[in-house]
């Protein structure tokens, strides 16, 4: 899925706030597409998907065809989201057991997922179940399963750990959850695309590409500027 | 045929020291509180249980934990905002846990209840999780060999049972019960209300009563639920 289009930087300007994070990657799924939201960040993305757009939700919990989050009179105990959140179901909707749930995942029947991460390789490797800390209780969730199963995984995530670290590496140091998997990374400073071979950038916020290659231990695609 | 029981505590009865316990539910989202309040009571421990978590609160299957009847728990996520009581016994070194992705341990579960051996999944090659596992390559692609996962019980909670077993669930309240239902050796159901057999239309019975052995009706007290 690599590009050819010439990046555009947008340096004069801030990076993404989260939630032009979220309306980024809403923007970018095509009208009609079956997509899972990963617990956290990814969630926000549907608030900026258009209910006309024709985006049908996917919870891993049973469930295709998933509404906003219920308030008031709508919460009802048995209708939740995969981060045990009370929503709402739209027309259309329709519940199915687990083993469906993840069968449909794995099959290759939906087109995207949208997980947050630790770490992405240049080589589309995911880490984003496991810190690998010694004390660290583990817990992997569906994750895996949507890594491995969605047509396309995307991926938002902060282009930094906390302690200033690039989290698009080399190699993943992060216990893996997928091979190979991720094909699009959105952070607050640039669109990727992981591709054959190598990342692209498809766009810049409040930087340049030089100053992601300055700021990155990874090679990009672009040719430096004379 | 089904034994329709009178309590919860009839329910659970026999249920052994050293079970391996399906319990169905996401949250608390079909979450068969009320035949794990009487599983409690019966006394049974040294249980593997079953589960996409490892329980919440203080209440359910973080009860069984807290009275040290649970000596492993096998599910997806252990690590909840409310999973203080796994996640004290854990990092004391007083509970086992097996970490499973969420749709290798519904496969695992369904392939048991289908009579399949093993299986081989694309998901968790190349992870930590696949440590140690056969693994092959099939038409260009990876794969780690899963197991089944074999029980003595299930716990599930359904909306409605008829007289003969059949069940119906309640949006994203049915989760594992289909499976479990169909993976154990005693499948114990608590349901909100049993019709008479013929009043559930069977074009919309999700768990066919082959699967049932025992119903017991039982509203979730929701104000012992967790948040």
């Amino acid at each position: 899925m690599n590009v050819r289009t010439p990046t555009i930087e947008r340096a004069d300007r801030a990076p993404l706030s989260r939630d032009e994070l979220a309306a980024l990657v809403a923007g970018d799924i095509p009208r009609g597409s079956y997509v899972n939201l990963g617990i956290g960040q990814p969630t926000k993305v549907s608030d900026h998907l258009d209910p006309d757009a024709g985006v049908t939700l996917h919870t891993e919990n049973g469930m295709l065809g998933m509404g906003p989050y219920a308030s008031g009179d709508e919460i009802d105990r048995d209708l939740v989201n995969a981060g045990k959140i009370p929503v709402t179901e739209l027309p259309g909707a329709s519940y199915f057991h687990h083993a469906d749930s993840f069968a449909m995942m794995r099959g290759g029947h939906l087109d995207f997922c949208v997980l947050g991460a630790y770490q992405v390789s240049v080589g589309g490797d995911l880490a984003n179940w496991h810190t690998g800390a010694p004390d660290a209780v583990p817990a992997v969730g569906g994750a895996m399963d949507l890594a491995t199963g969605a047509r396309s995984v995307l991926v938002m995530m902060s282009l930094f750990a906390k302690d200033g670290t690039a989290k698009l590496v080399p190699e993943c140091t992060y216990p893996l959850t997928g091979l190979g998997c991720v094909s699009r990374v959105y952070t607050e400073y640039a669109v990727f695309e992981i591709g054959q071979p190598g990342v692209a950038v498809r766009e810049t916020y409040g930087c340049t590409v030089d100053d992601l290659r300055d700021w990155l231990p990874i090679e990009l695609t672009h040719p430096r500027r004379p | 045929m089904i034994d329709l029981v009178d309590d919860p505590d009839q329910a659970v009865s026999g249920i052994a020291d050293g079970a391996t316990v399906l319990v169905g539910g996401f949250g608390a989202a079909g979450m068969p509180y009320a035949l794990l309040d009487a599983l409690l009571r019966q006394g049974a421990s040294d249980l593997t249980v079953v589960n996409n978590n490892a329980g919440n609160g203080t209440t359910g299957i973080a009860a069984l934990l807290a009275a040290g009847r649970v000596r492993k728990v096998i599910c997806s996520f252990p690590r909840q905002h409310d999973s203080y009581v796994f996640d004290e016994l854990y990092r004391a070194g007083k509970v086992e846990l097996e970490v499973v992705p969420q749709g290798n341990l519904a496969e695992r579960i369904r392939a048991a209840g289908a009579g399949i051996g093993g299986f081989f999944t694309p998901t968790g090659y190349g992870t930590p999780l696949a440590e140690g596992k056969e693994s092959r390559e099939i038409d260009g692609r990876h794969y780690v060999l899963e197991y089944p996962i074999k029980s003595d019980v299930a716990l599930v909670a359904a909306h409605r049972a008829d007289r003969s077993g059949n069940l119906v669930y309640r949006k994203t309240a049915r989760n594992f019960g289909p499976i479990m239902a169909a993976a154990a050796d005693l499948t114990v159901v608590q349901v909100a209300r049993v019709v008479d057999t013929g009043d559930l239309d069977p074009e919309a019975v999700v768990t066919p009563g082959i699967y049932v052995d025992r119903v017991v009706v039982a509203e979730p007290a929701l104000e012992e639920l967790p948040a």
